[in-house]
């Protein structure tokens, strides 16, 4: 009994670590979010509901489903670029697996404070991109891209496509070939193999991949701020000028807690998709 | 090079084996009928139709995996009609055909399970009624029988025969096990380092091998180098022996193998007596059920004979005498 409880107290430090790291913030978030501004301070005492009536209106809806449309934009490109990427580097050979993965897990040790300043920096009028345009006769004179909303989005998509093919790979590297020669013995071309025997078998492992970039993209702050205009900004930013340039830390936190229930229901909504079956 | 030089009819209706030992380019020969590999050269025609480049999935050629490969997110009603759905066929269809192809492969009752609750035998039943839906032109079949154990194996060989004579399917079967391919053929292809050794039925593979490999894979034999006197007689040592006629082109004095069966030879008590008869003298004793093998040593040479466990005499180490049967063995030049 006594080691039961003993194993039982060194397997529960986890979940306890999780709840007095996440959950308690979360929670004072709520809090705070449900506290009256204060002018002069952070947030006054009292209960109000000032927070999210301040939210409602066309803006914040607009911000909100902005970020949201982002976040599933940058996701669903990340998908569909990461996935005949990982399809390709699990059918090399294992040395050039490995040093593909090591190469996208080196990309994941650059800040992302660095990586938009870089972007920045290539996508400026003397460096880079916009001469190659030039050259290939796409742009009249060298320009600079930036700010704009290509720019921001790009670089999500750059910074979100290491963990799509992470996430992708393991289901990948492991899926039969003989699944898919068989479903070609059986009549399916091979893009009617893919539809019927790839996109079942993978996704699952296709909306965590979607999931975990919207998720990230959700976040994102740096990004909008460097390389787009104040309409590129997401909610991310926005929470940041309401707490830091407004001060309005029950704001901040009201909208705090929206994008975290659009998250959830983008979680929700991705899962229930993964988990439908296909039709007869 | 994988496959080379390789000729080959199948008959319409026929069950052919393609036999021969791992790596000798056997999965590959299928492969490339199915269309899932191509040859560098050469020609794969069908009723006189070149398919060679023709994609697999549009050949009607059915495929049975030695890994099965049935559709882990589909049931098995699902899986058997997968290639029905591809051709649009509807949802009421289907489903019939899936079921009658359930009661062909006498499992009725399992239509709505998952793949992984059967077992490895319906699994195997599953995989073949999925490729027979889509009615093929072609059956091919690669080792599908390899992880089944060996009772379940030769109860599904039979049933396997069984099911391709009702339906009068050709079938082409790829398989290393020189038993299932003596079991299921009507014709046996033994292929060796991707060429094709020797093509004929079961039973003339198994008398009459073409060359010292196919002797040697099939079944067991004896290969010993002899003298040949004249068209039906060769000298082993110092004895002199009887043999099946000698292959026309062979003169006399060429020194030639001579493929002899461990049945083929007659072991008895020793000091018997008679022709083509040599003293041994038993080293090893193998009880193999229903007959008892006997490694002999035969004035250096080691030879495998066998005889009935109630032959107790012989059956025991010591010695004996080796008695060859007169016209029996194969002369083989190569």
């Amino acid at each position: 009994m006594l080691a039961r409880l003993r194993a039982a107290v060194l397997l529960a430090w986890p979940s306890l670590a999780l709840v007095g790291l996440v959950a308690i913030p979360f929670l004072l978030l709520v809090r705070i979010s449900l506290a009256p501004p204060d002018p002069n301070g952070l947030w006054s005492a009292g209960i109000s509901l000032a927070a999210y009536r301040g939210l409602m209106d066309r803006s914040f809806a607009a911000a909100l489903l902005y970020s949201l449309g982002l976040a599933i934009l940058v996701a669903a490109v990340g998908v569909c670029v990461g996935f005949p990427l990982t399809f390709f580097i699990t059918r090399m050979r294992r040395g050039w697996q490995v040093l593909w993965l090591v190469f996208l897990l080196a990309t994941l040790t650059l800040s992302d404070v660095l990586i938009a300043f870089s972007w920045q920096v290539m996508l400026s009028k003397r460096i880079g991109f916009a001469n190659l345009l030039v050259t290939l006769g796409l742009m009249e004179q060298a320009a600079s891209l930036t700010p704009s909303f290509g720019a921001v989005l790009g670089n999500l998509i750059y910074l979100v496509l290491p963990f799509t093919v992470l996430t992708l790979y393991p289901t990948l590297s492991q899926l039969a070939p003989e699944l898919l020669e068989a479903a070609k013995t059986l009549g399916a071309s091979p893009l009617v193999a893919f539809r019927t025997v790839i996109v079942p078998l993978t996704k699952r492992a296709a909306a965590v991949s979607f999931l975990i970039s919207a998720v990230l993209t959700l976040g994102a702050y740096v990004a909008p701020v460097v390389l787009g205009r104040p309409r590129n900004w997401t909610m991310a930013v926005l929470i940041g000028n309401a707490a830091l340039a407004g001060h309005n830390v029950p704001r901040a936190s009201a909208m705090s807690v929206c994008l975290l229930i659009a998250a959830l229901l983008l979680t929700g909504g991705t899962s229930w998709l993964a988990r439908r079956r296909g039709s007869r | 090079m994988v496959v080379d030089h390789v000729s080959l009819t199948v008959p319409l209706g026929q069950f052919v084996c393609l036999l021969g030992p791992s790596g000798c380019g056997k999965t590959t020969l299928l492969r490339m009928i199915a269309g899932l590999d191509s040859p560098t050269t050469g020609r794969i025609l069908m009723s006189g139709r070149d398919m060679t480049r023709t994609p697999a999935h549009e050949r009607n050629f059915a495929m049975v995996f030695q890994a099965l490969a049935l559709f882990p997110f589909l049931n098995v009603e699902e899986n058997i009609a997968f290639s029905l759905r591809l051709k649009g066929i509807g949802w009421r269809e289907r489903r019939k055909r899936a079921h009658e192809l359930l009661e062909l492969i006498k499992l009725p009752d399992i239509g709505s399970r998952k793949i992984e609750q059967l077992s490895g035998g319906q699994r195997q039943r599953v995989a073949i009624a999925r490729a027979l839906a889509q009615e093929p032109a072609l059956f091919l079949l690669d080792e599908p029988l390899s992880a089944l154990d060996a009772q379940l194996r030769e109860h599904m060989q039979i049933e396997l025969r069984q099911l391709q004579q009702k339906l009068g399917i050709t079938t082409v079967l790829v398989t290393h096990d020189q038993r299932e391919a003596m079991t299921l053929a009507d014709s046996v292809v033994v292929i060796a380092q991707g060429s094709v050794q020797q093509i004929g039925s079961p039973t003339e593979i198994y008398r009459r091998p073409s060359n010292r490999f196919v002797a040697g894979f099939i079944g067991r034999n004896n290969l010993l180098e002899v003298e040949v006197l004249d068209r039906r007689h060769v000298r082993l040592g110092s004895v002199v022996l009887a043999v099946a006629p000698i292959p026309a082109g062979v003169v006399s004095g060429e020194v030639v193998t001579l493929a002899i069966r461990p049945e083929e030879l007659r072991v008895l008590p020793q000091g018997s007596q008679g022709g083509g008869t040599l003293p041994g003298h038993v080293s090893f004793v193998r009880e193999i059920g229903e007959r008892v093998e006997l490694r002999i040593d035969c004035q250096g040479r080691e030879l495998v004979g066998s005889v009935s466990p109630s032959d107790g005499a012989v059956a025991c180490t010591g010695p004996v005498s080796v008695q060859f049967m007169p016209g029996a063995g194969t002369i083989l030049t190569c």
